[in-house]
């Protein structure tokens, strides 16, 4: 097992505005390690939740891991300032995030995290959730160095009527450019089994590098500490496979 | 699961929160998904809102299936025995 371990933990956090799709002015949390690098940097994609204090964990997390960490808000256009879970609530009252912007936010927030002076020049995505379809969809169209998906509906399967996208990611599947981490719950009904059995044969078909663990017991949100859907051995376990599949693709 | 899906109506009527007065309501989402408190994986979720005053101008349920569902019932009931408009 590989271990990527920062000489030391301590980090800084702060708020900063960064240009996101189409240059639109957008918040950001940002969790750094002391030091001066280089180093690679993560691109975390908040669930649909929203903004929330979760996702600014798993953030700090990946600095303590010895990444330059970013997650843009990807509400702020609707609810600047707004709590978490009303910021949510607005979105989706609005139809949700599209696709595209989506896709320019982490290219915004790509070339922020390219920009530091710390910067190796390699980013990673990373999602849960909502969040999980959201990184492989960036994955298909930016240029990035490892994406992960942790239980990301609808990349394969056919949604439901009502949704506030345009179906699956099957057609943009063959343009996936990094490797890709895939973390699943056996239990889960979006992604089900089946939908995490076509993705893998989708990308193995295309030649695609990824890396796929489903854990038994687990449902969707096995991440989620502050959820019912918690599963400490599934979240342990996902968290070493991510420290080691960036330390793969992103170290050095 | 996100189940993404978002039933939306305009209402008409008023809302109170425990942090604030009463406030007018024009607007109501209704979604079956994770909750932000309730311990549960999903519920049954409503929003009724005044977007005009902002995100924070809302009130939030989180309801488990079952209970929305007898909320739902007690609502067509109280309806029914009434002669509502």
């Amino acid at each position: 097992m590989l271990e990527f371990l920062p000489m030391s933990d301590a980090m800084t956090t702060r708020t900063v505005r960064i240009a996101g799709d189409h240059g639109d002015d957008i918040e950001a949390y940002v969790a750094q390690p002391e030091g001066g690098g280089p180093r690679a940097g993560v691109v975390v994609i908040h669930h649909m939740p929203g903004w929330d204090r979760a996702t600014k964990e798993i953030t700090r997390r990946f600095a303590e891991l010895g990444y330059d960490a970013i997650c843009p808000n990807l509400f702020w256009r609707e609810a600047p300032g707004a709590a978490p879970d009303d910021a949510a609530a607005t979105v989706r009252a609005q139809g949700g995030v599209p696709d595209e912007r989506l896709v320019g936010d982490v290219a915004g927030a790509a070339a922020w995290l390219r920009s530091l002076p710390t910067s190796n020049g390699r980013v990673g995505v990373i999602g849960y959730c909502s969040g999980g379809r959201q990184s492989v969809l960036a994955a298909c169209s930016l240029d990035l160095d490892a994406a992960v998906d942790c239980y990301g509906a609808f990349v394969t399967g056919d949604p439901p009527p009502g949704i506030p996208f345009k179906g699956n990611l099957v057609d943009k599947l063959p343009g996936l450019r990094p490797p890709l981490l895939g973390l699943f719950g056996a239990e889960d009904q979006a992604p089900s089994p089946k939908h995490v059995a076509e993705l893998d044969a989708i990308l193995t078909a295309h030649g695609k590098a990824h890396e796929f663990h489903s854990y038994d017991g687990a449902g969707h949100g096995f991440f989620a500490v502050d959820r019912p859907a918690y599963r400490v051995a599934a979240a342990n376990d996902g968290w070493v496979r991510i420290t080691d599949f960036f330390a793969t693709h992103l170290g050095g | 699961m996100c189940t993404y899906v978002t039933m939306r109506t305009p209402v008409e009527g008023s809302a109170k929160g425990p942090a604030g007065g009463w406030f007018h309501v024009t607007d109501a989402t209704v979604y079956y998904d994770h909750p932000v408190h309730a311990m549960a994986e999903h519920t049954l979720n409503i929003d009724v809102a005044d977007p005009a005053r902002g995100p924070a101008a809302r009130v939030a349920l989180e309801l488990t299936a079952s209970s929305a569902r007898a909320l739902a019932a007690a609502i067509n009931e109280a309806l029914a025995g009434a002669s509502a408009a």
